[in-house]
């Protein structure tokens, strides 16, 4: 066996001028991958991670400055590639990389067949034929059925999941030595991500590759790979072993990483951990550590000094001044999920919003003279969420979440059915008596505040269109709300776009609470945030529900969000509530096959642990096209005929609802 | 030295206290002082600010300005060159036209229909397009629909054919010339809103405005309208510059403004025969016409820049 690493990184730096400075985007990263390897590079956004791999891959902005000791691959230095020797020799050929967005990363112009022969084509002799076998043998590997059909497919034609895995068929079209992944399942659903992440794993076993999988996901990495590289403002702050990085962190950016994932450390805690600030961005000469101004145990030689690089073994290192303290942080072992602490049980059994037997019908029409197609967003379905409690409604994209959220506001008409808010018939509520009972928080803090206004104009903005008190009452309260959501007054004349992702939220959750509601719809309110800013967001909801005795219809697809948010969890698959109950009944317990398979593809952080098979076949259906009888048969591990032919109705078992034939009355199911 | 330097460095000055005052009201800069602060600061702004504000000036007070009446013919001095050139008289410092009226006189008296014309032809254009576009893009369905047909119908017809049929029957007058081309010109306006509508209306703060109990109507004047200003502005500045020369080609063909009347457009139109003989004769309201477009351009920049709110401070 080769001994000898295939990468070698030695002090790779990427300086991009700017107008006024020079940005350091990465700064001296050593880095080494074995053959067979997986190396997890983890982060914030703007740690300088992605920069790092294209840096690699020279694909670097043209701007961009890359200067490096050596990148030795296989032995040949690629700082002395020159361009055309690196397109022509290794990029695509002995590297692979796999981009976030499979939306955007093929061309949509061109067939998936077409694109996949031309990158095998492009680098060595092979016949067009040879290619083409090459290419269906690999979308049989990479799970698409029926490849030699899709050869002649457009990307349009094929979902999210299924675009990520021709992606990782492109890759691995010249048999590369070293696959880099760059947020290979973050715009993917977590049935999906599952799928991938073994896909990845068992290619990689199988030729031997080595890979780079960069994430935010410590849940992921814990899962996936063998070695750790945590980065922080262009540089690698902490390296080891997954197993003693997780689980025995050195450095304080690495233990507040793991202090903001809910339902890892934090079980006895009411609140997350978090780290305060951003990523700075490096400009100019730098004095001390990067970190020192978010960190908790930061000590005075910390901004004045660069810190050291300490060694405890080969293969594990931290850089930092490592004050007396930071030996201290024990791991509490990880919280069984049967552990209830973090939230009290149901408040109370008035239901302040119900929905009773909603259905709703779009009908979509392919083309100006296409015929119309029903397209079933919403079927059946039932919900109660009572007074000051936090039901989360789980699913993935394409379920219908959003026309419930949608329903729940008045903001469409179901078919039939109605929404009960407060006693009242929703539709039957003026608009302006219906803002003042519920209100949304969007997911994306970037789309949800109008660009045009200022921060205090928008939190102020409905207690203008209601006309509540005067102008002076007004900015008092605004004021007050700011203070109460964690704003500085200075931003109050700031646009939204002059303020991070997280205060970004908070303004638009000042927004939401201004009039007062009972009921907040969080439509995953932190799904587009880093983890440590998630967790602020989380902490803060949960103080806002004790302090304005709110009740929260909590829509989210990340499940240890579920776990630490809510009281009881409703499970949507293809517009229909599968299940229904108290979070532990469904979160241990789960008695509906889908709801099981989710629960498995939540990754915690679990060292050394494999991502878990999840038995589901297929992508998720397109709802243009539902399946007879139970809607989720297809995919199902355990159907029967029955399920094939009957839509289940929903049923009682304990505490939940149920929507399935084959729903055991109490599992007996190990727990996990 | 201290002295130099804060002369040297006036905003320096001005951002420093202006920090001050953000200290003491602990709210930052109102955004009406953030945009005047900024347009302190903005060269082009404060250029195209500067060139209209003297053609409003020489517009307003073209009677007591223009040294000569700007009507009188005075056929012996036709043809005059500028002053400067062999054979030009200091009387007639810009020269004379094919009839002997003074150039200059011509051009002040111009400025004030060329204006008019330019920015008012514009407005009724953006208001034309952009209320159309706006419905179009919130509303969508029938509404669009009926606004798509009417742009087919707008672009098939000649609009040349259309605004001569409809100063024949309206009358000749400035009144009418703005209108008129103001009416034939707003299909640009109308595309560019509405795409950028359809775009803007799936964004989540119009949700949230919905939610909080606005009307359709307040949600697409309130919160969509404000964030097509960049837009607007845009095609605002072209369709001044494309308002005065449609109004020479009107003037051309005698439908313009009445006849004694000086327009820069109609002034190019005159002096096209002689382009090669007396070459002033266009250059000249050319040269006019041409820092009146520049300066809206840069004063349309200078707003965009100094509202725009997409960067950080």
């Amino acid at each position: 066996m080769n001994t000898q690493p295939l990468l070698d990184i030695r002090n790779l730096s990427v300086e991009i001028p700017t107008e006024s400075s020079t940005l350091k985007a990465v700064r001296g990263v050593d880095l080494e991958l074995k053959r067979g390897e997986t190396l997890g590079i983890v982060g914030e956004s703007g740690s300088g991670k992605s920069m790092t791999a294209l840096a690699m891959m020279s694909l670097l902005p043209p701007a961009a400055r890359r200067s490096a000791a050596c990148i030795n691959f296989d032995g040949a230095d690629l700082m002395q590639a020159s361009e055309h020797d690196f397109a022509v020799q290794v990029r695509g050929q002995r590297i692979g990389m796999i981009f976030q967005e499979p939306m955007t990363s093929l061309n949509p112009v061109y067939t998936i067949g077409r694109q996949l022969k031309e990158t095998m084509t492009l680098h060595r002799k092979v016949s067009e034929s040879e290619a083409e076998v090459r290419a269906i043998h690999l979308l049989e590997k990479v799970g698409l059925p029926d490849p030699a059909s899709r050869l002649k497919q457009y990307p349009h034609e094929l979902s999210g999941g299924q675009r990520q895995r021709v992606m990782i068929a492109m890759a691995l079209m010249n048999e590369p030595e070293l696959l880099i992944a760059d947020e290979p399942t973050t715009a993917l659903d977590v049935t999906i991500q599952a799928q991938i992440l073994r896909l990845l794993r068992d290619l990689q076993q199988e030729l031997g590759m080595s890979m780079i999988l960069i994430t935010h996901d410590l849940g992921v990495v814990s899962r996936a790979a063998d070695k750790i590289a945590v980065m922080y403002a262009g540089d690698i702050v902490e390296t080891g072993t997954t197993e003693e990085v997780l689980l025995n962190p050195r450095h304080p950016y690495t233990q507040g990483l793991l202090e903001c994932v809910p339902g890892y450390r934090n079980g006895a805690l009411k609140r997350l951990g978090s780290i305060p600030g951003i990523v700075p961005s490096m400009t100019g000469t730098v004095q001390g550590c990067a970190f020192a101004s978010r960190c908790p145990r930061a000590v005075d030689t910390c901004r004045t000094q660069t810190p050291p690089s300490q060694e405890i073994s080969p293969q594990r290192m931290y850089v930092c001044h490592d004050p007396q303290e930071t030996r201290d942080w024990q791991p509490s072992p990880a919280p069984g999920l049967s552990q209830d602490m973090l939230v009290s049980p149901s408040q109370g059994q008035t239901p302040i919003l119900s929905v009773n037997s909603v259905s709703c019908t779009f009908s979509v029409r392919r083309g100006m003279f296409g015929k119309r197609i029903p397209l079933r967003a919403m079927n059946d379905i039932s919900l109660q969420v009572n007074k000051g409690e936090v039901l989360a409604l789980v699913g993935e994209s394409g379920c219908g979440k959003t026309t419930l959220t949608r329903t729940i506001m008045g903001l469409q008409q179901p078919d039939t059915g109605s929404v009960v808010l407060n006693g009242q018939r929703i539709e039957t509520l003026p608009a302006m008596q219906r803002a003042r009972m519920i209100q949304p928080i969007f997911q994306d803090p970037y789309s949800s505040l109008n660009p045009r206004k200022t921060i205090g104009e928008i939190i102020g903005k409905p207690l203008a269109v209601h006309k509540l008190g005067s102008r002076q009452e007004q900015l008092a309260k605004t004021y007050s709300m700011m203070e109460l959501v964690g704003l500085p007054r200075r931003v109050f004349n700031s646009y939204p776009n002059q303020l991070s992702g997280g205060q970004r939220q908070r303004a638009a959750i000042g927004r939401a609470l201004i009039m007062r509601p009972e009921v907040v719809i969080c439509d995953e309110p932190t799904s587009a945030l880093d983890v440590s800013v998630q967790a602020q967001i989380l902490n803060l909801l949960l103080d806002l529900r004790d302090e304005l005795d709110l009740t929260y219809l909590f829509v989210t697809h990340n499940l240890s969000v579920v776990q630490h948010m809510a009281d009881r969890v409703a499970v949507m698959y293809l517009g229909e509530i599968v299940e229904c109950g108290d979070r532990d009944d469904v979160m241990l317990n789960p008695r509906h096959p889908y709801t099981r398979a989710l629960m498995d593809s939540a990754l915690s952080i679990a060292p050394g642990e494999i991502v878990p098979d999840l038995g589901l076949s297929g992508d998720f259906p397109n709802p243009m096209n539902r399946p007879a009888g139970c809607a989720f048969n297809p995919r199902c591990p355990i159907a029967e005929q029955v399920c094939r032919e009957r839509a289940p109705a929903p049923e009682i078992i304990g505490s939940s609802l149920v929507r399935c034939w084959k729903a055991q009355p109490s599992s007996d199911r190990p727990i996990a | 030295m201290m002295t130099t330097d804060t002369v040297k460095n006036p905003r320096f000055v001005a951002e420093s206290q202006t920090d001050g005052e953000q200290v003491d009201t602990g709210l930052g800069l109102s955004p009406a002082k953030a945009a005047l602060k900024r347009a302190r600061g903005h060269t082009g702004l404060k250029i195209g600010f500067g060139i209209i504000l003297l053609m409003v000036f020489l517009a307003l007070f073209a009677p007591w300005l223009a040294p000569h009446d700007p009507y009188v013919q005075n056929l012996p001095m036709r043809l005059l060159p500028p002053a400067w050139v062999d054979g030009g008289e200091w009387r007639y410092l810009l020269g004379t036209d094919h009839l002997g009226r003074d150039y200059l006189s011509r051009i002040i008296y111009g400025a004030r229909i060329s204006l008019a014309i330019g920015i008012g032809a514009a407005t009724v254009g953006a208001i034309i397009g952009v209320t159309l576009g706006l419905l179009a893009g919130y509303f969508g369905g029938w509404l669009d629909q009926a606004v798509n047909f009417l742009v087919t119908c707008q672009l098939a017809i000649p609009s040349l054919l259309l605004i001569m049929a409809l100063v024949f029957v309206i009358g000749q007058s400035i009144t009418v010339v703005i209108f008129v081309i103001g009416a034939t010109h707003w299909v640009f306006y109308l595309v560019v809103t509405r795409s950028a509508t359809l775009r803007l209306r799936e964004m989540d703060f119009v949700a949230a405005a919905r939610s909080m109990g606005c009307s359709r109507f307040q949600v697409a004047v309130r919160e969509v309208l404000p964030n097509l200003s960049n837009q607007i502005m845009v095609i605002f500045t072209l369709e001044v510059a494309i308002a005065i020369l449609s109004e020479a080609t009107l003037s051309f063909l005698g439908l313009g403004i009445p006849s004694p009347m000086p327009s820069w457009g109609l002034m190019i139109a005159e002096g096209k025969t002689s382009m090669f003989f007396q070459p002033w004769l266009v250059v000249l309201p050319g040269l006019a016409l041409f820092m009146l477009v520049i300066a809206v351009n840069l004063l349309g920049d200078g707003v965009r820049d100094v509202t725009v709110t997409d960067r950080r401070s």
